[in-house]
């Protein structure tokens, strides 16, 4: 029952083929019996996703219209504030804070009947590309134990490819729902940005920021898009339109005549040989399928690290200037006599664990006066061209197309020391955050060397997610043809169970 | 060496810059829905957003920025097409995000002024202060630091945090230097101030109470040698808590400043708190190196980009200068200059003016709220404003004793008695049974009795020396319990005793 997609689960629970509650309980069973060795999890709320399945059991044998994914139970990231559950954003600052309010994609949730299990691990305050910077120790792949899952959504990844949940949510500010997604053989969408509500999504840099959904199949995806995606007033830079049509377009998976662009500056050196032969089969289904391809150049992409990491720090030192013990999370030095600065300065050096600072450091460097306008505002800069060859680059292509990472999963340990050959993972997935545009990343294979899977990544325009959906879902069903099974089915068998 | 201000002035030019700080009365706060009313429990009014949880976001009160636009139109500024709000990051335990959203390089409105106008030993002179800007901003929490002799946070035993001020919206008003006002900067400070407070009372978008904390005003001084173009070292009062004070702390600041350069000594560029009990100012925080507020833009906001067509709309609403307005009110009323500012300082101008609009006589209308009615506001420790009795009420009392159906002794009890809740004039008038005693029959039984009773001055009247019959009427007043209309005892008097 577990290894079914959650459009499969949606059609079981509306037959009444089975209840909400066996299905949570499914996957609340799984989750005991492989988290201890995965460890996607913060934290399970057995109790409150019991009773969510139940309370739609109940709406469902009223017969009450339910939406498509009632009942179908999904991992949160823990950047997401949800009402009286514990959000911790991988950090020791936040230990034990419980929200007193839903954040808008946990609004939208409830809404629609999804059930929440639980909040899964994920670096620090989102920052990372391997989840082993979370103060709670690293997840690990299920495709290999001994590797990263990808991050910073590391949790919800890993927490998808052992079947522990069928959907989850993720954020992605640099490539952190499309990495972990590429790393673990599984499907990741950051949508424009703008598309789905901020509001309680634990800010690590506004500007880039984006919620979105993870999943096994393309179709998935779209369904838990639709179902969080929407205008929030709560959000000034929420987009005040109609959402695209994902689930229309992933049905279809209708390639034929479009044009998908190649970015020259997105392959060759640098990248995994496996990646790249996957990359280059995937084009050929894609041609086959009825698709045209070009290749497009996006010149400055090669400063899109250098700016993201200005602009991201930046942005970021102020944001989590709040953390300073005053209303909530940890307060460290609060003895006698003891200063409000002293108990600030303790609280934080005690509280973040070492990437954070290391970025609160650079982007309040960044910001100082005198050095503003060479670092940030160079960065602002920057961001503008990446955005203008995005432009250049869709009058050319429908979609843009790239390995979503250079490499397949590391080991856990290899780059921890090494913050910038951890930085360059996401290379191929930043420049459509600096450019506030639609990025999709799934399964295309196993790379020959190591047997680990790849991800492929497709970009689209503000607010033409559809795109994407489209062409992930004709790519999808191309190498399910070739290859008879989900790439999943290829993964090695955890827990005895299946 | 203590200096007198007249010395002062002889050696040194003063320049003034001023900050003024002005909560809008919007009912919701910048960013987020809470209330925004004074004087609440602690941290009653607070919400994620304002108190900065984990994951909030603000949203524009668009109340707030057209508030803030009216505001730049008074001042003559022009209206940015754009303009952004910018994050000043510092820490401070009553700040809640650690930084405060305001503006920064890109503020609302730009480049305005305020015209003031101050008696000078020439007779009055206008003084033109330059604004360079208007921006938005939000207030932060308050912090109580309980225990230590200061009050101030260092030495405090610990300290309470009320985040209820916490995102009230804040509009910040910051002139360019104002130079060559000479020995009248004090005067001219306070001009600037009042003229200010006047406007945005006149634009209903803030309660300007002072010591209310909802107009503050930083105000910046520092002295060169006269000739001098040359700047010298500023420093910046804080806490001027209201008009009187500002006037002071510019002086004090002057003289200060004089004594340290007489001295030979620099002047510390650092905040200053303004005392109210001794008129002095103390030291307060540094400013000798600036500090890095990290100023960029806000990411959670989108820019203000104003419609051309509703800013005309909202400068088509500016009602007009409240100092213009006041001129033409002299004027058509023809009152001394002092009785007019009796008549501000009291805050009763508006009132005045309503009553007179509703068809009352101007120097009755005035000597009514002026008078009595600030005198019953007295006894009750109450504003004028805060009384139960209205213009419409004046005017219909003030009619009554033109009618001759009220004296001004009988229209003093109904005044009291609207005051005391017991309804309208006419409401008083009948429940009390006030009325003026008219008739004759009964004033001429009155008047016998009393020139009866005072022969001697009724022969005086009798003789032709008119003056002495004031004490005969008084005394028939008396006799009717005040009741009787002075004017009729006057004439039946007279008539009575052949003139």
């Amino acid at each position: 029952m577990i290894r079914a997609t959650a459009a499969e689960m949606a059609a079981k629970l509306a037959s009444g083929e089975v209840t909400s509650v066996a299905l949570t309980q499914a996957h609340l069973d799984r989750i005991a019996s492989v988290d201890t060795d995965v460890h996607a999890f913060l934290h399970v709320d057995t109790e409150g996703a019991l009773a969510q399945a139940a309370a739609i059991d109940a709406k469902r044998a009223k017969g009450e219209k339910l939406s498509s994914l009632a009942g179908v139970p999904l991992a949160l990231k823990d950047v997401m504030a949800q009402k009286g559950i514990p959000t911790t954003c991988g950090s020791k600052i936040l230990e034990g804070w419980r929200p007193p309010y839903d954040s808008t994609v946990v609004a939208n949730l409830k809404k629609n009947g999804i059930v929440i299990l639980g909040k899964t691990n994920m670096d620090e305050f989102a920052m990372g590309s391997s989840t082993e910077n979370s103060a709670y120790g690293p997840t690990h792949n299920p495709w290999d134990l001994t590797r990263i899952p990808g991050g910073s959504g590391g949790g919800s990844s890993a927490a998808l490819a052992a079947f522990e949940a069928p959907l989850a949510i993720g954020t992605d500010t640099g490539g952190s729902i499309r990495q972990p997604a590429a790393v673990t053989g599984t499907v990741g969408v950051k949508p424009t940005y703008g598309g789905v509500s901020r509001y309680g999504l634990v800010a690590f840099s506004s500007s880039l920021d984006q919620a979105g959904p993870c999943a096994r199949t393309v179709l998935d995806a779209a369904l838990l898009h639709e179902a969080i995606a929407g205008h929030d007033p709560k959000d000034a830079t929420s987009i005040n339109a109609p959402v695209p049509q994902v689930v229309n377009a992933a049905k279809s998976g209708d390639v034929k005549g479009m044009k998908i662009g190649v970015v020259k500056e997105l392959n060759g050196d640098g990248y995994q040989a496996g990646v790249r032969a996957r990359f280059e089969e995937s084009l050929e289904l894609l041609a086959n399928a009825g698709a045209e391809i070009v290749e497009v150049s996006a010149p400055n992409f090669e400063y899109a690290l250098a700016a993201y990491y200005l602009i991201a720090p930046s942005e970021c030192s102020s944001n989590l200037a709040r953390f300073d013990a005053m209303r909530y999370g940890l307060r460290v030095g609060d003895i006698d006599g003891a200063s409000a600065e002293s108990v600030m300065n303790l609280t934080r050096e005690v509280g973040f664990g070492k990437e954070v600072k290391r970025r609160i450091i650079l982007g309040t460097y960044a910001l100082s006066s005198g050095y503003y306008d060479a670092y940030y505002g160079s960065a602002q800069k920057v961001r503008t061209l990446i955005t203008q060859d995005f432009n250049n680059a869709f009058t050319k292509a429908d979609v843009l197309v790239s390995p979503t990472c250079p490499t397949t999963a590391f080991k856990i340990g290899e780059k921890a020391n090494d913050p910038l050959a951890m930085y360059l993972n996401d290379i191929a997935t930043i420049p459509v955050n600096m450019a506030g545009i639609g990025g999709m990343s799934l399964p295309s294979g196993l790379a020959d060397e190591d047997g680990l899977p790849v991800g492929f990544q497709i970009m689209s325009p503000v607010m033409k997610d559809e795109r994407m959906y489209a062409v992930g879902a004709a790519l999808e069903a191309a190498l399910l043809a070739k290859w008879g099974v989900p790439i999943l089915d290829k993964a090695p068998v955890l827990g005895g169970a299946k | 060496m203590s200096l007198t201000y007249d010395e002062v002035v002889a050696k040194y030019e003063p320049v003034l810059g001023l900050e003024v700080h002005v909560e809008l009365n919007t009912n919701s706060k910048m960013f987020c829905g809470c209330s925004t009313i004074f004087g609440a429990e602690p941290n009653t009014q607070t919400c994620p957003v304002c108190l900065a949880l984990p994951g909030a976001l603000p949203v524009v009160n668009e109340k707030a920025i057209e508030s803030t636009i009216k505001i730049g139109l008074a001042l003559n500024c022009s209206i940015a097409p754009f303009s952004r709000f910018a994050r000043k990051n510092y820490f401070y335990p009553d700040m809640p995000k650690n930084f405060q959203i305001s503006q920064y390089d890109e503020p609302i409105c730009v480049d305005g002024y305020v015209d003031v106008e101050i008696e000078t030993d020439e007779g009055p002179k206008q003084f033109r202060v330059e604004v360079e800007r208007v921006h938005m901003e939000e207030d932060t929490g308050k912090s109580l630091h309980v225990g230590g002799a200061t009050g101030r946070i260092h030495g405090a035993d610990y300290s309470l945090l009320d985040y209820n001020r916490a995102g009230i919206p804040l509009v910040e008003i910051v002139t360019k230097i104002v130079p060559a006002t000479g020995k009248y900067a004090p005067e001219v400070a306070k001009a600037y101030v009042s003229e200010l407070r006047d406007i945005l009372r006149g634009l209903g978008v803030s309660d300007v109470k002072m010591e209310q904390g909802s107009l503050r005003c930083d105000a910046n001084v520092s002295l060169r040698l006269i000739g001098s173009d040359v700047l010298g070292t500023r420093s910046e009062t804080k806490n001027v808590n209201s008009l009187r004070s500002v006037e002071r702390a510019v002086r004090g600041e002057m003289i200060r400043h004089a004594e340290l350069l007489n001295k030979g000594e620099r002047v510390v560029q650092e905040t200053r708190h303004f005392q109210e009990d001794t008129g002095l100012t103390r030291s307060g925080r540094s400013k000798e190196q600036a500090e890095d507020y990290r100023y960029f833009p806000e990411p959670d906001l989108v820019p203000v980009a104003p419609d051309a067509a509703w800013v005309e709309e909202l400068r088509a609403g500016i009602p007009e200068r409240p100092s213009l307005h006041r001129k033409r009110l002299q004027e058509a009323w023809n009152v001394p200059a002092k009785e007019m500012e009796a008549m501000i300082n009291a805050d009763v101008l508006g009132i005045v003016e309503a009553t007179v609009n509703l068809g009352a006589d101007p120097t009755k209308a005035r000597s009514w709220w002026l008078g009595e009615i600030s005198r019953l506001a007295n006894e009750r420790n109450a504003a004028i404003a805060d009384l139960s009795i209205t213009p419409t009420d004046v005017a219909e009392i003030v009619a009554l004793v033109e009618k001759g159906e009220l004296t001004d002794k009988l229209a003093r009890q109904v005044v009291e008695g609207v005051i005391a809740g017991e309804g309208t004039p006419a409401e008083v008038v009948s429940k009390r049974g006030i009325k003026v005693v008219n008739d004759d029959g009964a004033l001429m039984a009155a008047i016998e009795k009393v020139c009866a009773e005072q022969a001697e001055t009724a022969e005086k009247v009798r003789n032709g020396h008119l003056p002495a019959a004031g004490a005969l009427i008084g005394a028939v007043m008396k006799e009717t319990k005040g009741q009787a209309d002075a004017a009729r005892v006057r004439e039946l008097l007279l008539g009575h005793l052949g003139q």
